[in-house]
């Protein structure tokens, strides 16, 4: 099992490395100048720019840019904000809080939601309630997720008003749940699609069989032997998606003005400030590499035969 | 399991040394004519779907979809992009004359909601179709030789897929759009997609290679004497398509949703482009006062997309011999 999480851990610094070189490369090295957009419509001052330059290390060979980043981003430093004139990390560590919550808020609706339903379904594979719940999750991963956020704004927040249609600032957490119902939204049709496919497939293996052959209770042999098998790639899936719901963010927080980390990232692409949306993206990056490291390792609880591979 | 004591076959104790009757009739095998041609997983696969009501109606959809796409004339008579500011439903003055036919009514630039729906398929249908068959090229490349020759080489590339995975689509997808202004056309929208889109192909070729290189049947053409890499070509990569054009399939209807999702955020085509997501986007300022406006678009993307989904699934079942119906 050691070995397993070393080879594992080591597995994930090449990828780390190459995902920041990726977004660093298409910041700072793609046609366009971030300097010279700071000036806008008004010709470029020479000598401001190239302070501008050397303080950002831009004059410099771009390996070296890089490396000198990579460093300050392994000492949780950012760099300084093009717009603000702050360091980075204070406006990301301001907004991280906020997408973690929804984040969790999010992937606890749709892993709680999700698998509930996916199992009720998959064990009446053919019912009333399978086909409703199938063609349900088809219809939400078919609707993009701004307009979910738009109908349910409207209809859950303005006109039944039960929860606050936009959050704003410091919000609490029950502003947050219409949002975070929003970014669950997608996911937990697919978590009900793969849970409902896995628990029937799993429904007709052989060691269930085996299981209700010995003459264990029904419920023991669904709880014990059908749903931890059927587990597996639900938690593959959950996993791999807490990255993709910080992706996702970017949309939602923008209709329900939630002051997090997909807000801060699109207004600073928006006004191009290159030294925020490299930090942002690295630390969703790190996020997203991290839950993969985690469910892998729980990957090797729920299924002995990967420890060994 | 049947109960042999009542059957009247073997003596108890005997009979797991054989097999039940029922499970190997042999009349079945008789009937078989050694001299018809061997039918293969394709052929199969489609001799149930054209029983399939789902696969049918689904084709159907997206028949339609393409021929909305490439004659948008046969559908409206009316110009996308004359507008009438006083047609706007948020005009509250003297109502304007209208002639001709809006079933569907105007959005608040006073544009006819139908005729920009209708012209707005090409867009979504080229960036759909266009990014998958872009992402299919790369992804299944990259997977076919990462799957096939494995060892070092396999890792590497695996390593560079890991990368681009790292980035959410939406997200790298955003960030490009944002900052690399070139040509404002649809191919532009293609690419980016493509660039973030292709990880995922080439993570299932590479899964579906690894299954196949293995079988007897490569093992036999190399003992025939065809290089590696003919038999990689001529025999690893038809055997395992399956999986990738089922996912391909599905992930044709999610680079319709991004490209709406980048237009919805003003990354995606320019605005005289018609597009449904340019349009959904402009519908939502008047969702309280015209919600049909938003509802059109929305519902043509969402069955656009739901069609692709339900065919990609379609297809998934009548290729595994295990779901598959006979």
């Amino acid at each position: 099992m050691l070995w397993y999480i070393g080879r594992r851990l080591i597995q994930t610094i090449p990828v780390f490395i190459g995902a920041t070189f990726l977004i660093y490369f298409l910041v700072f090295k793609l046609p366009g100048d971030p300097v010279a957009a700071l000036f806008g419509d008004k010709p470029v001052n020479p000598a401001v720019a190239a302070q501008i330059r050397a303080e950002y290390h831009l004059d410099r060979p771009f390996i070296v840019q890089y490396l000198l980043y990579l460093k300050g981003t392994l000492h949780l430093d950012f760099g300084t904000s093009f717009a603000t004139r702050r360091p980075a990390i204070d406006s990301i560590s301001q907004a991280f809080p906020v997408t973690v919550k929804l984040g969790l808020m999010a992937l606890a609706i749709e892993a709680v939601f999700g698998i509930t339903l996916g199992v009720i379904a998959g064990l009446r594979k053919g019912g009333i309630f399978d086909s409703t719940i199938l063609i349900a999750s088809l219809v939400v991963i078919a609707v993009p997720v701004f307009v979910m956020g738009f109908i349910l704004q409207f209809l859950v927040g303005i006109k039944l008003g039960w929860l606050s249609p936009t959050a704003g600032p410091n919000a609490p957490l029950k502003n947050l749940i219409l949002p975070a119902i929003v970014l669950a939204s997608l996911s937990m049709a697919y978590v009900i699609r793969l849970t409902r496919a896995s628990v029937a497939e799993n429904l007709s293996a052989d060691f269930v069989r085996t299981a209700t052959a010995k003459g264990l209770s029904r419920r023991r042999v669904n709880v014990v032997h059908v749903l931890r098998n059927s587990m597996i790639p639900v938690v593959t899936f959950l996993g791999a998606d807490l990255g993709a719901l910080m992706g996702g963010a970017i949309v939602t927080e923008g209709i329900f003005n939630v002051q997090g980390i997909g807000r801060l990232l699109y207004n600073s692409i928006r006004a191009s400030d290159s030294v925020v949306v490299v930090g942002t993206v690295t630390l969703l990056v790190v996020v997203f590499l991290i839950s993969n490291l985690l469910v892998d390792l729980l990957y090797a609880v729920l299924d002995p035969r990967i420890r060994y591979v | 399991m049947s109960d042999l004591t009542k059957s009247g076959g073997p003596r108890p104790g005997q009979g797991h040394f054989l097999a039940d009757p029922d499970e190997t009739p042999l009349q079945a095998t008789d009937t078989l004519s050694a001299n018809s041609e061997p039918s293969s997983l394709w052929q199969d696969a489609w001799r149930s779907l054209r029983k399939n009501p789902i696969f049918l109606i689904s084709a159907l959809m997206i028949l339609f979809v393409l021929f909305v796409a490439f004659f948008p004339g046969v559908f409206t008579s009316e110009d996308p992009n004359y507008c009438v500011l006083s047609r706007s439903p948020l005009n509250k003055g003297t109502p304007p004359v209208i002639t001709g036919y809006h079933p569907w009514g105007f959005d608040i630039q006073g544009c006819d909601v139908l005729a920009r729906a209708v012209y707005g398929a090409k867009a979504s249908v080229t960036v759909g179709v266009g990014t998958t068959i872009l992402v299919v090229l790369v992804g299944g490349v990259v997977g076919a030789l990462a799957g096939f020759y494995g060892g070092w080489f396999d890792s590497i590339l695996s390593r560079i897929t890991d990368i681009f995975f790292a980035l959410p689509l939406i997200l790298g997808a955003i960030i490009v759009l944002q900052l690399y202004k070139g040509s404002e056309s649809v191919w532009r929208v293609v690419v980016v997609l493509a660039l973030f889109g292709w990880p995922q192909i080439a993570r299932i070729t590479r899964g579906a290679v690894i299954s196949v290189k293995g079988a007897d049947f490569i093992t036999a053409s190399t003992a025939l004497g065809a290089t590696r890499f003919k038999s990689l070509v001529r025999h690893v990569v038809p055997n395992s398509l399956a999986p990738v054009i089922v996912t391909a399939t599905v992930s044709l209807g999610i680079y319709i949703v991004s490209e709406a999702t980048l237009s919805f955020l003003g990354l995606g085509l320019p605005q005289n482009l018609q597009s449904w997501g340019a349009q959904i986007s402009s519908a939502q300022s008047a969702i309280r006062t015209a919600p049909m406006m938003l509802f059109y678009p929305s519902a043509a993307l969402a069955i656009t997309v739901l069609s692709f989904i339900l065919l990609g699934d379609a297809v998934r079942e009548a290729l595994d011999p295990k779901a598959r119906k006979r």
